[in-house]
């Protein structure tokens, strides 16, 4: 295109942008710039702040303070609707197609192809994108209907279909996640096309090895904050890491995990497939035990769970609980093995809530409590008024809704529900997702705490410094299979200061990308 | 695979065309065939065809409308009682405002304030149908203009009944505006992906609220032509209407849940409906073994039409 000025105007410019939420600081004082015709990398752990930028781009949010440019292009109205004219289109996971319409249909929804009558030309619309997808090296068929395309094709449409509408500013947040290895490949040959078109391209993945091989400068935000930006031949996965982990604690390095592990085994996989993830998956889990699931997103850490919990049924292998081969068909049958999900959508999944504290509390048990299906006031209250004092529960009364408590409050309430009907093994989706350090901090001091009891618990979570503070052992996984079973002593720094989070964090991140997840 | 999913897909017409031979083997000689039975069959049909264009509308944009039997009937009344005041085009204008008045609550309710079409239109039934029993007095209003009887529903051109000029017009505008305009198109995109079809800037508000609109007032025209026919307005008529015409729909393939319609097959399905009930009565079934008759053949064709989804 016109090198001259792509070269000199940047495709977008973010000058002391900062941001709060509340009373909370989601970004301070940032500055990002992307070239038109390159690939920049945003990399940062959970809540370091990417997607805050992504959504100020996308007009989704309004920046408190600072200035947003696209190709010298001041925004002003900071709306979807301006960042669309300005230019920008972000990638969603499979959100901006209509399945049931046909690609071409889909590229050219709201800007469609009319005869002189004023009449759909669909015939043009599939030439048109014929033409579209040949001119890009796509090869999609533009009559396919769109929800029969593989996820890569679905993605490529999506690309194009962004393209069509002159985006010159492309958004891609973990494009990777639901994509094969070859589904990556042709992803990236396109982006490279397109940057040589003068595109200016964002990308946003957790897998650093994608980031080594397509992107041409990286920029690193922590904490809210910029923190560096650099070309990616400046910078090598330890140094990324080491930025990225950064050098707070966060409050968490004081948590004492006294060895509780007895010699029973409450829990065991024998080479354990599901349909798609996990992949021949086994493992032993003692009573008094804390084991972690670590692993990028899309690599079925989550699957494990759901599997055991009787959401998703197993293909092959044995699930033993206590010694014994069982079938775990459903979440009924779960419970009934003693087994509890904690999962990671707490406000769907978790709670109803609108009812009160108490009636949350109640809800697993509610059988025991009740008689003739009435259920007892007094063992209603006493069960409630136990837990809410023996899980911290800030709350105004054991009446009051779940609405009204905060996050980490709420995540208790959950906590306490599943205690309530006294499960042997405990598994935990992303217990402290979007909860607060405080609460954070006593939600791991519980888990140890239920260990001491001698329950065993399951953690999964993509915060690793939440795994490195709970966890005895640790299982790393990628593409469905665990490909790591660590000690949590391993991660130590030698002959150092034990309780050093940071060392083993950067220890595990490394653990995590040294394995691309497309094998 | 493909072959699988048409054959699912056309499945209609192939039945429409089984039950077809099977009554004229079957019911030959009790007149089945003969054209006054034919024609009967249209005119008994039309108001549901004309329904049901509409209501593939309803159901492609992802919403379902209950209200349209009794708006039928509200209509009905409303047009003979406008009749009496203030003449024929009185009557016809109060008639299509009864349908554009109760689209635009229905559709007011649905898109703004966000209840469900289902529980909206549920209501709006025993609201149109209260209504019209009120202002009637339960009684039957009856028209006497000659030329509004055989404009809607009673005349004929030549052998022809005015009816199907009816039917075919409301098929043609109706399968050409949802295959060839961009409102079909968005109709089409808001059913099968709301958030999508919002990302790409399309107000799929304003398409629910229309599609509303468009079967009331569908369902206001099939009150006047149930008028024209029995020569009377009357708040029965049309009663029940909805299950015929949400049958004929989904019959005919479009979806109850949204995205995928075809104008074409819902009229193929109402006059498939028409067909069963004609030969159900000359078959010589009482009106209770009809009902069974025709509720377990629907049900059986339906089953077969529908993708089984997991």
């Amino acid at each position: 295109m016109n090198t001259a000025a792509a070269d000199s105007v940047p495709a977008v410019r973010l000058t002391g942008v900062s941001k709060s939420f509340g009373g909370v600081r989601a970004l301070n004082d940032v500055n990002l710039e992307v070239k038109a015709g390159e690939i920049h990398a945003l990399l940062g752990g959970n809540g370091a702040g990417k997607s805050t930028v992504l959504k100020i781009l996308r007009g989704v949010h309004k920046p408190d303070a600072g200035r947003v440019e696209v190709f010298g292009h001041l925004l002003s109205e900071h709306t979807p609707d301006e960042s669309t004219r300005a230019g920008i289109a972000m990638i969603f996971q499979e959100m901006s197609l209509v399945p049931t319409l046909t690609v071409a249909q889909n590229i050219f929804l709201n800007q469609e192809i009319k005869t002189e009558l004023g009449l759909l030309d669909d015939r043009q619309a599939v030439e048109k994108s014929r033409t579209l997808f040949k001119a890009l090296d796509v090869d999609v068929d533009p009559e396919a209907l769109a929800g029969d395309l593989g996820a890569g094709q679905r993605q490529l449409t999506e690309i194009v279909k962004a393209i069509s509408r002159k985006a010159r500013v492309l958004i891609l947040d973990e494009p990777s996640t639901a994509l094969s290895a070859h589904d990556v490949e042709r992803l990236f040959t396109f982006l490279r096309k397109l940057k040589s078109e003068g595109v200016g391209i964002i990308y946003v993945s957790h897998r650093m090895d994608e980031i080594m091989r397509i992107a041409d400068r990286a920029t690193i935000f922590r904490d809210g904050r910029h923190v560096l930006t650099a070309p990616l031949s400046e910078l090598s996965l330890e140094k990324v890491i080491e930025v990225v982990v950064g050098g707070q604690s966060r409050g968490l390095s004081g948590i004492e995990r006294e060895n509780t592990k007895q010699d029973t085994v409450l829990l065991e996989l024998r080479h354990v497939s599901g349909m798609l993830k996990p992949v021949d998956a086994s493992l032993k889990l003692h009573a008094g035990e804390v084991i972690g699931i670590a692993g990028l997103l899309g690599s079925g850490r989550s699957a494990i769970a759901r599997l055991l919990f009787g959401l998703d049924q197993k293909n092959s292998g044995e699930i033993l609980v206590d010694g014994k081969v069982v079938e775990i068909t459903s979440p009924k049958a779960a419970i009934a093995l003693g087994l509890a999900l904690i999962p990671e959508d707490r406000l769907r999944q978790g709670v109803i809530i609108e009812h009160s504290v108490a009636n949350n509390l109640a809800l697993s048990v509610i059988d025991r409590i009740s008689r003739w299906g009435f259920t007892k006031g007094k063992a209603f209250q006493g069960l409630a008024d136990k837990h809410i004092s023996e899980l911290k529960v800030k709350t105004a009364s054991a009446n009051s809704p779940v609405r009204t408590l905060s996050g980490g409050n709420q995540q208790k309430v959950v906590l306490g529900k599943w205690l309530a009907s006294d499960p042997r093994v405990i598994i935990l989706d992303e217990p402290t997702a979007g909860i607060d350090i405080g609460s954070k901090s006593e939600i791991i001091m519980l888990v140890r705490q239920l260990a001491r009891q001698g329950k065993a618990v399951i953690i999964i979570s993509s915060e690793l410094n939440e795994l490195l503070s709970a966890c005895d052992r640790i299982l790393v996984m990628a593409d469905g299979h665990i490909t790591r079973d660590i000690a949590r002593t391993e991660l130590d720094a030698p002959g150092e200061d034990v309780s050093d989070l940071q060392y083993a964090e950067r220890a595990l991140q490394k653990l995590l990308q040294e394995m691309p997840g497309n094998v | 695979m493909s072959i699988l999913k048409n054959w699912r897909q056309n499945i209609i017409y192939l039945g429409f065309v089984v039950i077809f031979v099977f009554f004229a083997i079957t019911l030959g000689h009790k007149g089945f065939l003969e054209s006054t039975n034919l024609l009967n069959i249209v005119r008994q049909t039309a108001m549901i065809s004309v329904m049901a264009v509409a209501m593939t509308y309803v159901l492609s944009a992802g919403e379902i409308d209950l209200s349209i039997g009794a708006v039928a009937g509200l209509s009905s009344v409303a047009t003979a009682m406008g009749m009496d005041v203030g003449g024929v085009l009185f009557g016809i204008v109060c008639g299509l405002a009864t349908g554009a008045f109760v689209g635009a609550i229905n559709g007011a309710l649905t898109t703004r304030i966000g209840i469900p079409s289902f529980l909206t239109t549920l209501a709006m039934m025993g609201i149109a149908k209260g209504t019209s029993m009120w202002i009637s007095s339960t009684k039957a209003v009856p028209i006497l203009s000659d030329g509004y009887i055989w404009l809607f529903g009673g005349g004929n051109i030549g052998p022809i009944p005015v009816l199907l000029f009816w039917t075919l017009v409301a098929t043609a505008i109706g399968h050409v505006v949802l295959r060839k305009t961009t409102f079909g198109r968005w109709v089409l995109a808001t059913g099968g992906g709301e958030t999508a079809a919002r990302y790409s800037g399309i107000n799929t508000a304003s398409i629910k609220f229309r599609v509303l609109i468009i079967s009331s007032m569908a369902a206001a025209i099939a009150g006047m032509l149930y008028a024209g026919r029995f020569q009377t307005g009357r708040f029965q008529l049309g009663e029940g209407d909805e299950l015929s015409v949400i049958a004929a729909a989904v019959l005919g393939g479009t979806s109850l849940f949204g995205g995928k319609g075809s104008v074409v097959g819902s009229i193929i399905g109402a006059l498939m409906i028409g067909l069963i009930n004609n030969g159900l009565i000359l078959a010589g079934l009482e009106f209770s073994q009809q009902l069974i008759a025709r509720g377990a053949i629907i049900i059986l064709a339906v089953a077969i039409s529908q993708n089984r989804k997991a």
